[in-house]
């Protein structure tokens, strides 16, 4: 019976933890820019590019030959034989049996914590970092603890074993880093799985961002020694192949894992939509090329546009990803007010770092996923605005 | 051809307007490297023109193109290169292509009319002893050019701010 008129509602109608759960750090500034379109956006964590026609064309075949249906809980074998194959340049051994096509890798994160973590079990996750960890882990039952990275932003065996006491489960890791851009070569990941091992941990690796990787070649910390059975790998198509709204993703993981992340996505999930996963293995198939013109013009970008930052605040060179941090402490002003006033001031939306934990306070993100015309214009405006100050 | 080269050329067939400044800080290169290699390149022939791709139907601008498919004769005096030669020379031709399949060169001719591309092949290519026939085709619409799309169906749908 639905009781209205004057009704103090209880908070308890909604659940506790959604109840702990703060709201994300960017959606006053959703309020702020909603309808204008007069902005210029460095706010976007999604690639310009649209999605590469060839895959659209293989769905909208799809479409037209009526292939609609649901495919299996694992999704299609042809996909996952594609993953499997594919993953192998990233060091990985691993076969179709190991894949499990998720919606993306917010589904495929949601469904690994929930298949590993016990109530109170202590995950580690860096600070910054992006904004759906902490609230998964927290849903899943998990205490989410923060291991602070900045300056550098970086993760390494000391940092990882000061929270030895805490008898941590799981690291979370990813690279090339959203928000910071920080990636890891193999003798840094080395370092961070002797951590690992020795804290009989697992890993939950996030490497959407593998394909925009520039100094080193992405190497998968799933491919070291000892770490194959400790690893579930996150990753999907939406920043490598531009397809963001098609929401597809894969976890690759040790049969138990798998198995156990399959009984929750199976019921919550049931399978990822089947027009993306056509797409998807369109885009292993036969965009290797597109996908390496993207690289270098991401990489073009990175360096045009961390060369003119450099001019005026203070930015690391980010090994990946699409994303500059830069520090705006020596404006003294904190990153919302910075954020706030650089878009009512020059129209210029960027992402505060403290959306991203509290160690991302004193740092802008800003996504060079906009044309070079664009990140000009931005890279003007943004310096005008600090000159100002 | 190093890397070097090969990534300033890139940049610089994309736009052609991007300065030595731009494309040192693009790649990381030293501006007086980007600059040398340019001049050097431009003075290799390998930088032909800088030049503007331009929509001509969009501006107004009333010209008539042609593709013409040409059949030759050739013989132990004259080959490919030497028919080409002659017929590229003319400044109605736009471009000429040896090309494989039912005829051999593939030329663009460009007017003001439909009139005047008609008679300057039959004035001009026709009469040329080694052309054997040709078929004329005007061109009614450019879809692409120089892979650049002449028309546009998609907008950027992407929220401003995204996590």
């Amino acid at each position: 019976m639905r009781r209205t008129g004057g009704l103090q509602l209880s908070p308890d109608r909604i659940n506790k933890k959604v109840q702990e759960i703060k709201p994300s750090g960017i959606r006053r500034f959703f309020d702020l820019i909603i309808g204008r379109k007069d902005i210029l956006s460095l706010g976007v964590g999604e690639p310009d590019f649209p999605v590469p026609w060839k895959v659209r064309e293989e769905i909208i075949y799809s479409l037209e030959k009526g292939v609609t249906s649901y495919t299996s809980n694992h999704g299609l074998e042809e996909l996952r034989q594609a993953i499997s194959e594919y993953y192998r340049k990233f060091g990985v051994e691993c076969f179709q049996k190991d894949v499990l096509i998720t919606t993306g890798v917010s589904e495929g994160f949601d469904i690994a914590v929930r298949a590993i973590i016990n109530p109170g079990d202590a995950v580690l996750v860096p600070d910054p970092s992006y904004v759906m960890y902490k609230p998964l882990v927290t849903l899943a039952g998990g205490e989410a603890i923060s291991i602070p990275t900045n300056p550098d932003f970086r993760l390494n065996y000391e940092r990882i074993s000061e929270y030895r006491d805490l008898r941590p489960k799981v690291l979370i890791l990813n690279y090339p880093a959203n928000p910071t851009g920080v990636s890891y070569a193999r003798r840094e990941l080395e370092e961070i799985a002797d951590a690992v091992i020795e804290n009989d941990m697992l890993v939950v690796s996030d490497e959407i961002y593998c394909e925009l990787s520039y100094n080193n070649k992405h190497v998968s910390i799933a491919s070291l020694n000892g770490l194959g059975d400790r690893t579930i790998i996150l990753n999907g198509f939406s920043k490598a192949f531009a397809m963001t709204g098609l929401r597809v993703g894969y976890n690759i993981a040790p049969p138990d894992l798998l198995d156990a992340m399959l009984k929750i996505h199976q019921y919550c999930m049931l399978c990822a939509p089947i027009s993306a996963q056509i797409g998807a293995i369109e885009a292993l198939k036969n965009e290797e090329d597109e996908l390496e013109d993207m690289r270098a013009e991401y990489l073009r970008r990175r360096n045009y546009f961390t060369k003119r930052l450099n001019e005026i605040l203070e930015v690391n060179i980010p090994d990946g990803a699409f994303y500059a941090f830069p520090s705006i402490q020596s404006t003294g002003l904190s990153s919302e007010e910075f954020t706030e006033r650089l878009l009512l001031e020059k129209n210029v939306a960027v992402v505060p770092g403290n959306a991203f934990g509290e160690c991302g306070e004193g740092y802008i993100r800003c996504a060079y996923a906009v044309s070079m015309e664009k990140l000009k214009e931005a890279a003007d405006k943004i310096e005008d605005f600090v000159r100002s100050l | 051809m190093n890397d070097k080269v090969f990534e300033v050329l890139k940049i610089l067939s994309e736009n052609s307007k991007v300065t030595p400044q731009e494309i040192s800080q693009m790649t990381g290169f030293p501006e007086e490297e980007v600059e040398e290699i340019i001049r050097k390149e431009e003075e290799n022939g390998v930088i032909l023109k800088y030049k503007t791709l331009i929509n001509w139907e969009k501006a107004g601008e009333e010209l008539v193109f042609a593709v013409i498919d040409v059949n030759v004769t050739l013989s132990r005096e004259k080959g490919y290169d030497d028919i080409a030669k002659r017929i590229a020379k003319f400044p109605e031709v736009h471009a000429i292509r040896l090309v494989s399949g039912e005829y051999d060169f593939q030329v663009v001719v460009k007017g003001k009319n439909l009139k005047e591309v008609a008679f300057f092949v039959a004035e001009k290519i026709s009469t040329i002893p080694e052309v054997r026939d040709t078929v004329t085709h005007f061109i009614l619409r450019t879809y692409k050019e120089e892979g650049v799309l002449l028309f546009s169906d998609e907008e950027d749908r992407r929220l401003a701010i995204v996590p």
